[in-house]
Formats: C-alpha cells, sequence, structure tokens
C-alpha cells in the first residue's frame, strides 16, 4: 500500500470510528472537548505509525486503547490522583488491546447515546447543536459543515468551541435522562437530525434545491439512534420518514435542476429499497404499542404517498386523517395548511379553499410562500386563474430559494394563459 | 454511495452445507454492527444452485435457453450478498475488510461492487462523451 493510499485509508478509518473514540473518551474525562482533543491524539500517531507497521487488525480498538493510555498521562500529568483516575485505571487492566473492541461494544452503544443527547442539549442553540452533531458524531469537518450550510468555515469553527465551552461551564452531565425529561430531551435529539436532514433535503436559499450531504448524514445518524435507542418509537418514526422521503430525492429535481411537485414525479423511479427500509422502521414504531408520536404520524403519511403507484391512487383521506392526529399532537398553522391541501385532495378544492382562507389572517403564516403557493392550487383547481396567478406571484415573492421561485413564476404565467383563454 | 459485497459459493455452500453455528454468530454480529454504525441497507443468502434456473440468451434475438440447476464451477456463483451504503469507496473496502471469513474453508471469497446511481444511468451517452473530452482536454492543458 502506497503512503498516499495508506493515509486515505487512515482518513477513512478516523471517520469511522470518531464518534465512538470521543464517546468511549468522554465518558473517561467528561469533557467533550478535552475528549476530541485525545482521539485526534491518537489519529496523529497512528498517522506516524501505520505507514510503517501496516495497519492493525482492529484499527478502532487499537485507536481507542492509545487514546486512552493519553488520557491517563494526561490526568497523571494533571495530578488528578482522584477517584477518576482510580476508574480509569480499572477499566484499563480489565481489557487487553484486542479485546477491548467486543468487550466495550454494549458500553460504547450507550456512550454514543450519551453523547448524542449532550451535543444536542437545550442548552445549546439550535445552530451550535446542529454544527457540534455534525462535527462529533458524524465525523464531518468544519470545512464540509460549513459547505453545507453555505457560510464560512471561521462561524462554524467558532460556533463550535463555543459549544464545547458552553457544555462544559454548565456542567452538562453526560448521561442518558430518564423518566419524564428522557420525551422532551429525545425529542430535542430527534429535531436536531430532522434540521440536518430538512436543511439538506430543501435549502432554503441558493441555488441548489438539494443538499445530499446533509441528507445522508441525517439518513445515517437517524438510522444509527434508531439501532442504539430501540425502544423508542419515534426514533423509529424519524429514521421512517427519512427513509421515505429520501426515496424520492432523486426525482425531486429535472436535468435543469428546477423542482418537480410530488404529484408531478416519476413513481417508477423512487427508490423501492428505501421505501421498504422506511415502511419496516415504521411497522417498528407501531409494534412498539405505544401512541404515535409525531415523527412517525409524519412517517405514516409519507409512507400513503410512497405505496400510491400513480396519484389518483394516494389515500387523502387517510392523509386528512393522519393530519388532524398530527395537529391534536403538535398544533401548528403548517400542519393545518397542509391538512387543508390534504381535505382538498380527499373532497374538492372547495373544501380545500375555505380552510385555507380561515388561515389567511394567521400571524405566524404572514411571509410564508406556501399559503399564497397553496392556495393559488386549490384557485387553479376551481377554474379561478386569475386569482390563482396572483397567488402564485405573491408567492415568488417571498421564497429564497432562485429555482422555486423559477417554478412559481411558471405556474404564474401558465394561469395568465389559462385566464386568457377563457 | 452504495456497495455490495458479495460473498461468493463454494463447494459446501453448493452442497447444501449450513454455515456451522460459529460463523453464524460471528455473521450475525457483523450485521449488528453494520445496523448500527447506520450502513446496512439490505442482507441476503441464497439457496444453493440445486433449484436455480438458469436463463441464457445463445442466439440474440431468438428465444432464451432454461436450464436448471445445479451447476458446477461454485467459483461463478453466489451463495449471498450484503448491500451498504457509505461515503467512500474506502470506507466500502474497510467494511468488506471486517466481514468474517464467510466459509471457513479456504475458499471463503467477498466481491465489492459499487452500485450504480441513478443519475450515472440515466446520464446520455452524449454528456459522458462531452464530459471526457473536456477531462482530456483539461489534462493537456495541464501538461502543456
Amino acid at each position: 500500500m502506497s503512503v498516499s493510499q495508506t493515509h486515505r485509508t487512515i482518513d477513512t478509518i478516523w471517520r469511522m470510528e470518531s464518534p465512538k473514540l470521543i464517546a468511549g473518551l468522554t465518558r473517561m474525562v467528561r469533557d467533550v472537548g478535552l475528549a476530541e482533543d485525545l482521539a485526534q491524539d491518537a489519529l496523529v500517531i497512528a498517522l506516524a505509525r501505520w505507514p510503517d507497521t501496516g495497519i492493525p487488525d482492529k484499527p478502532g480498538a487499537w485507536l481507542m486503547t492509545t487514546a486512552k493510555r493519553r488520557a491517563i498521562d494526561l490526568l497523571r500529568r494533571n495530578k488528578l490522583r482522584d477517584q477518576k483516575y482510580v476508574e480509569i485505571a480499572r477499566e484499563i487492566q480489565l481489557y487487553t488491546e484486542d479485546e477491548v473492541d467486543h468487550a466495550l461494544d454494549g458500553e460504547i452503544e450507550d456512550d454514543l447515546l450519551r453523547l448524542i443527547f449532550m451535543t444536542c442539549h437545550p442548552v445549546l442553540s439550535q445552530d451550535a447543536r446542529v454544527a457540534l452533531t455534525l462535527r462529533l458524531l458524524c465525523g464531518l469537518t468544519t470545512d464540509e459543515i460549513a459547505r453545507s450550510f453555505l457560510i464560512a468555515e471561521s462561524t462554524v469553527a467558532q460556533r463550535i468551541v463555543r459549544a464545547k465551552r458552553t457544555l462544559n461551564t454548565e456542567k452538562v452531565p453526560f448521561e442518558v435522562p430518564v423518566g419524564q425529561e428522557l420525551a422532551e430531551r429525545l425529542s430535542a435529539v430527534l429535531e436536531v437530525i430532522y434540521l440536518m436532514f430538512n436543511e439538506g433535503y430543501s435549502a432554503t436559499s441558493g441555488q441548489n434545491w438539494t443538499r445530499p450531504l446533509l441528507c445522508q448524514e441525517a439518513l445515517r445518524l437517524g438510522r444509527v439512534l434508531a439501532a442504539i435507542a430501540p425502544g423508542e418509537p419515534e426514533a423509529h418514526g424519524l429514521a421512517a420518514l427519512m427513509e421515505i422521503q429520501s426515496s424520492r430525492l432523486k426525482t425531486r429535481i429535472n436535468a435543469q435542476g428546477e423542482p418537480i411537485l410530488l404529484m408531478d414525479q416519476n413513481r417508477a423511479l423512487w427508490d423501492q429499497l428505501l421505501i421498504r427500509r422506511g415502511l419496516a422502521a415504521l411497522d417498528r414504531a407501531q409494534r412498539l404499542g405505544r401512541t404515535l408520536g409525531p415523527y412517525a404520524i409524519q412517517a405514516s403519511i409519507a409512507a400513503c404517498h410512497a405505496v400510491a403507484h400513480t396519484p389518483s391512487d394516494t389515500d387523502w383521506i387517510r392523509i386528512a386523517a393522519l393530519y388532524e392526529a398530527l395537529l391534536r399532537q403538535t398544533p401548528s398553522p403548517i400542519v393545518e395548511l397542509n391538512r387543508a391541501v390534504a381535505i382538498g385532495m380527499a373532497f374538492g378544492p372547495a373544501y380545500g379553499l375555505q380552510l385555507v382562507d380561515e388561515l389567511n389572517t394567521e400571524p405566524s403564516l404572514q411571509g410564508y410562500h406556501l399559503l399564497p403557493s397553496v392556495r393559488g392550487d386549490l384557485l387553479q383547481k376551481l377554474g379561478r386563474f386569475e386569482e390563482a396567478g396572483a397567488e402564485f406571484e405573491r408567492a415568488a415573492g417571498m421564497t429564497r430559494n432562485a429555482r422555486e421561485q423559477a417554478l412559481l413564476l411558471r405556474r404564474a404565467a401558465e394561469c395568465k394563459r389559462e385566464g386568457g383563454r377563457t | 454511495m452504495r456497495f455490495m459485497m458479495i460473498v461468493k459459493a463454494t463447494t459446501d455452500s453448493e452442497a447444501g452445507v449450513l454455515p456451522s453455528q460459529e460463523l453464524i454468530d460471528a455473521m450475525q454480529k457483523y450485521n449488528e454492527e453494520l445496523v448500527k454504525a447506520g450502513v446496512l441497507l439490505a442482507a441476503d443468502g441464497l439457496h444453493s444452485s440445486a433449484n436455480a434456473v438458469r436463463i441464457s440468451y445463445p442466439e440474440p434475438g431468438s428465444k432464451p435457453k432454461v436450464v436448471d440447476g445445479p451447476f458446477t464451477e461454485a467459483k461463478e456463483m453466489i451463495a449471498g450478498y450484503t448491500l451498504i451504503e457509505v461515503k467512500s469507496r474506502e470506507e466500502a473496502i474497510e467494511w468488506a475488510l471486517r466481514m468474517p471469513d464467510p466459509h471457513g474453508n479456504g475458499q471463503g471469497e467477498i466481491e465489492l461492487r459499487q452500485v450504480f446511481e441513478m443519475e450515472e444511468l440515466m446520464e446520455s451517452p452524449e454528456s459522458r462523451v462531452r464530459e471526457e473530452a473536456l477531462r482530456r482536454k483539461a489534462q493537456e492543458n495541464t501538461k502543456a
């Protein structure tokens, strides 16, 4: 293996192992920033040694052992000869290098779960949670994070440094919360992952409609979470939702990079493997036998579309009912808007329009481009082309996504033409 | 990107000899690792070729030739596959290296193949030719 090949392999191993390393080390040193430094130290040592010695059989265990030795050295140097040190020493004696991988398997999963709860802790701002999670749990570089969010690398670096400091000063514990707190904190974790996914799925600004890297990372992390917290229906619900939405990822844009709406997508191109995985995850959520949470409900809605072979096969009545259930759990004007769309599809555009018009005065929807966009769609279906065109134009003026804007303006022009004909 | 780890058939797997409990456990553990890393998409083992069917087209444009199994040449057949979704070819290789020896009788062989992405298939031949021409030109420019 050439040196550059070895370096690429080491980089890969690092990306695969770093979340586990950082999680395990955080349990030891109780400081996520220090844990990351120690893990990096182990990487530096590997980069120096492996090109000569070859890559060890269990590279993950090697890195963990090396990093732990560094941790112990450091704790000794800092004269932290207290209970913490005794605990660490005992743990090291327990396992030989070869056994670390196997013996710590169960614990490592717990540590990973603790780390996710830490990086998504409510003491951090939403931006900080996302950046720190992408950095520590997905192993993304600051540069990759910056490019994904179209922000400066220095901004991301600063955000991460501050986040680590906040976790320290606020003495955020490295633990999985229990009882009532678990539900709240879990929903914060799910929110961060879904935010990452959505940011990737439909960029809020810029030329690109989708940013695949974020979607991939979010989906992967969602799958990991469902695997290490299998008793949480919402973890499966979120995984299901992202699997099903990902199945349509590649049919959402045409060759010119313009968006294609759900009803106009070529369903033969939907990824059936991801749909099956999504339905299986949803089934796991349901089989846990608890009331379905908002992610599982949204996944159920996505599933209704996924199993419909043609748009006209869509079970809109069920979708409208699911939105109703979602509204009861998470009341929001946006969900109401979606319900209005479903009602319009199930029972006719006039019913949908009636609901949308009730939302017209909703203050939180002012400036939200989907409100006039949905209204335009319903008006168009009712043959009120002039009003529809005006709504599409209004919507186009509100969105920051250039591709979406182009689509809305095209629909506006379409309505004008239709209107002129009558 | 997706990769398929294809486990080749062996004389044992073709003879319908089931893998040892030890190997089954090791494979299960490995699959669990894939799941917990969020990379496993699908994995299946295949029956031996005893009840397989081979359909071939020796004469283009005419009717297919249908032959029932079993077939000889175990190495040309597959015994199972594992489909993974990873960030790079290197990561796929790393995962393939971590799979236990699938047969443990000296015949174990795993073949790693990249799965076509839809956009690769949808890409028109013309655009590919254009891209290759551009790439050649860029190379010439760097040489010059």
